[in-house]
């Protein structure tokens, strides 16, 4: 029967196509593994790079991206909630609503290199912050929001509507029962976001290159105006700009990079299934 | 002559969703200290009438209301009511049994809790709201086990100790027993009846049955319109109107 | 009943004591000013997005609107960038936009669809366990990683087989769809998704094997979110930046029309700006027409996000949140 051979070959070319996609994000990251690990080690982590980067190690960086995560939350989190807490709880189908939904679409769409446009004229420039910790953290927060906003409000609404019934006809008031009743269950989910959000913005390079990034430093950042270095753009900067750097070096680095932004996608996951196996609703 | 506790006069209600009319023109007044029942076929109006009183409509499925409802005399609807308040002295049993999240004493304390009452004072409330509901010999000694953990019957007398802890005026049970076996009904009903010396009781009853054996006064409700409105004794005995000895008698329904 | 009359008994003597009313409260209006605080407080941050978008394209403007005030429109769209000589022609750049954009679609989307289908329709469960997480996991890499590996891996293959060189169009092309894939595959697999039950089994009842239920019943069912895949993926390899940067081979100019077209290096709008605003003198020609390129990324996604988000929105506004009383 032709019939029979046409769907074998198309079951066939499908399961193909699969491995295509599948097959080449295991190997990229086990070829990472096995090339970078043998750079890293504890003088790696925690030393300064020397030699004009050469030996030495990456540690200004990882702090620079721990700082840079810890700055991007500090902008976004309060903001997102906000945001997502408004269209999942206050909004009405109106006009406003869909723009603030239009709104956060584009957010998500505009292009990374477009968030460092903006932060060098917004922040850097215009608010004369130079480039600085807290430029980028602002650049790298708005970034964040949409990503956040959107897990955010999903966490938010997948908490059941009688919950909210209930309280209020208890005579708990509306943000009374989002802080008591709606936030609470929320909470794993939110976090999950946050992370997400983290990872993303940990990742991250062109956003930073004009607001905050350093080539080198000799010291770590003082304050929050000062610059300082980043995992991402210390890989671009050791794989193109310096001549002569030791591959080893440059594996370690993408490893290094890639292990913190997959291990705290890994532990978002986690949280979020957690949680879902405890809840007894 | 009584101030009537909730005094409805000629509402009207209508779903913007499906433009189903549920209320027409309904008038009644429902005085202290009774059981009023609000009985009919599903879809006859009741349960959209019940969460106008608190205003719980506020939340729900969007309509248009006309008309007037007055609690001890005051406009329910009228701008700058403290709807919160209102909801206090107004309390609701829905026909689903629904414990927040918590332990049991969580549920409990919660009203209370959110009206800024003294902690003090909650442990008090506690007990006296779970005698009324004739559940505490069942759950005082296992009140930091979550509510989930109780039977219907206990989650739902739960439910109604709920509403007690904020020791409201009226209290509105929507079909509280539709779940219920029958042992947890009849202790349901009794503690209606217990609760009456005490609060205006609104109940919508599960069956004609029950609506014969808890109330005081009663309305029979079709399609949105109040078809008649009588004393117990009477209206279950001696009903005037033909739909309403057609639905009592079963004929229909 | 005994013990319901027990209960009752009990209840009625514990009742009598005196009863404690929940007056309105002495601060109740005060409660409510809070609530309307906090209310006002969450409403602006909802509505602080529309600023942010707002501002965003502001400052563009602000710092890129020299570009088309200074620069004739015949020379902005010249076929020459060479800021060295304050030749500031974008077309070389657009072309390499789109070069590159084009080639990653042309793979990502079959690609993506195709695999969507073996997670919806082929693969068994404890496939997709593993396979869903680890598709997440490629979206999660972060693109200065997938830049860095094309840079030191996939551009010395490509140049061993027989291209000048490894640094070309086709090599962007290939991480960008590797970058759009999540994208493309996580909305496919919702649109497949979307398609009723009733449909396939239909299809299968009636004698059709599984291929011919998935050409002629699925595909044509979920045809909107199969497009809405494609436009998203398109939004999103048009503005990532790092990766294509380091693979490309930055040359700025317009590849010779032919077969090998792909294989050439070519220089996109992103790259042009992250490799040289580091460069510029601030408030220079060069300096405000890298904005300039900013503005034109800007209004493409713009346009491109509006698009796919009233699609979105005319499949999420028919969604009820659940409940029952």
């Amino acid at each position: 029967m032709k019939r029979q051979h046409t769907q074998k070959l198309a079951v066939g070319l499908i399961t193909a196509a699969a491995a295509l996609v599948v097959l080449p994000i295991i190997l990229v990251i086990v070829f990472l593994l096995v090339k970078g690990i043998g750079a890293i080690s504890w003088e790696f982590l925690t030393a300064a790079p020397r030699n004009g980067m050469k030996d030495g190690g990456i540690m200004p960086a990882i702090l620079g991206t721990v700082i840079l995560s810890m700055g991007t939350s500090l902008v976004c989190i309060p903001l997102a909630l906000g945001a997502a807490i408004y269209l999942a709880e206050y909004s009405t189908e109106s006009r406003l609503t869909r723009w603030v939904r239009l709104a956060i679409v584009n957010l998500a769409g505009i292009p990374s290199i477009v968030y460092g446009l903006f932060g060098l004229g917004a922040f850097v420039l215009f608010l004369d912050m130079g480039t600085s910790i807290i430029a980028g953290s602002l650049t790298l927060g708005i970034m964040t929001l949409p990503v956040v906003i959107s897990t955010a409000e999903e966490a938010i609404r997948a908490v059941p509507r009688e919950f909210r019934i209930v309280s209020q006809s208890l005579g708990a008031t509306r943000w009374q029962t989002i802080r008591h009743q709606v936030l609470p269950h929320a909470i794993p989910g939110i976090i999950t976001g946050i992370i997400l959000g983290l990872s993303r913005a940990a990742g991250e390079t062109a956003p930073i290159l004009f607001t905050v990034a350093a080539f080198y430093l000799p010291n770590l950042p003082q304050s929050a105006s000062d610059q300082t270095m980043a995992l991402p753009y210390h890989l671009y900067v050791i794989a193109t700009q310096v001549p002569g750097m030791p591959l080893s070096v440059q594996y370690g680095t993408a490893l290094v990079l890639l292990l913190l932004v997959l291990s705290l996608t890994l532990v978002a996951t986690l949280i979020r299934t957690r949680m879902r196996r405890n809840r007894d609703w | 002559m009584i101030q009537p506790k909730i005094s409805v006069q000629n509402v009207y209600y209508t779903y913007s969703s499906d433009g189903l009319e549920a209320l027409k023109n309904v008038s009644l007044d429902i005085y202290p200290n009774e059981i009023f029942v609000l009985f009919g076929p599903a879809r006859s109006g009741k349960s959209t009438l019940l969460r106008l009183f608190n205003r719980l409509s506020d939340l729900l499925e969007k309509g248009d209301y006309q008309g007037t409802i007055l609690f001890n005399g005051r406009d329910v609807f009228e701008p700058g009511t403290d709807i919160a308040a209102l909801r206090r002295r107004i309390g609701m049993v829905f026909a689903v049994p629904t414990p927040l999240p918590g332990s049991i004493r969580d549920n409990l304390t919660y009203g209370p809790r959110m009206a800024g009452i003294s902690r003090s004072e909650l442990p008090d409330r506690v007990e006296r709201s779970l005698r009324l509901a004739a559940l505490w010999d069942e759950v005082k000694d296992r009140l930091d086990e979550s509510a989930f953990a109780l039977s219907g019957g206990q989650k739902q007398r739960l439910c109604i100790a709920r509403s007690l802890t904020l020791e409201p005026e009226v209290l509105i049970l929507d079909n509280p027993t539709s779940g219920l076996d029958p042992l947890s009904t009849s202790m349901v009903e009794e503690t209606l009846h217990e609760l009456k010396q005490r609060y205006t009781i609104i109940v919508v009853p599960h069956s004609v049955q029950q609506a014969a054996r808890v109330a005081t006064r009663a309305a029979f409700m079709l399609n949105g319109e109040l078809i008649e409105l009588n004393d117990a004794g009477q209206l279950f005995v001696h009903p005037q109107d033909k739909r309403t000895e057609d639905y009592v008698t079963g004929r229909f329904g | 009943m005994n013990l319901t009359h027990q209960a009752v008994q009990i209840a009625r003597r514990h009742t009598t004591g005196v009863l404690l009313r929940v007056r309105p409260l002495m601060h109740w209006r005060w409660r409510n000013w809070i609530e309307l605080l906090i209310e006002s407080v969450i409403k602006l941050a909802g509505v602080s997005t529309i600023l942010i978008v707002a501002l965003i394209f502001l400052f563009l403007v602000r710092e890129g609107l020299p570009t088309f005030l200074d620069i004739p429109l015949r020379a902005l769209f010249g076929d020459r960038w060479y800021p060295i000589e304050a030749i500031y022609g974008l077309w070389p750049l657009i072309v390499g936009s789109l070069l590159v954009t084009a080639g990653a679609i042309l793979i990502a989307v079959p690609l993506g669809l195709t695999t969507a289908i073996y997670l919806g329709e082929i693969a068994p469960p404890w496939q997709r366990e593993i396979l869903k997480p680890l598709i997440e996991m490629l979206a999660g890499i972060p693109s200065i990683v997938l830049g860095f590996l094309g840079w030191v891996v996939l551009a010395p293959l490509i140049q061993d087989l027989g291209a000048p060189t490894g640094l070309t169009a086709f090599s962007g092309s290939v991480i960008l769809a590797y970058m759009a894939l999540p994208t493309i595959i996580s909305i496919s697999e919702d649109a497949l998704y979307a398609v009723p039950k009733d449909y396939r089994d239909a299809a299968l009842a009636i004698g059709a094997t599984q291929w011919q239920t998935i050409q002629r019943v699925i595909f044509p069912a979920a045809r909107s979110g199969l497009v809405m895949a494609v436009m998203l993926g398109i939004g999103r390899a048009i503005g990532e930046t790092m990766a294509v940067m380091m693979v490309t081979g930055n040359a700025a100019f317009i590849p010779s029309f032919g077969a090998d077209m792909a294989f050439q290096p070519v220089r996109t709008m992103t790259a042009t700006i992250a490799a040289e605003m580091g460069e510029v003198a601030q408030g220079s020609l060069h300096y405000h027409t890298l904005f300039g390129i900013g503005i034109m990324l800007f209004l493409i996604t713009f346009a491109i996000n509006s698009l796919a988000g009233r699609l979105v929105g005319h499949q999420t506004t028919n969604r009820r949140q659940g409940g029952r009383l």
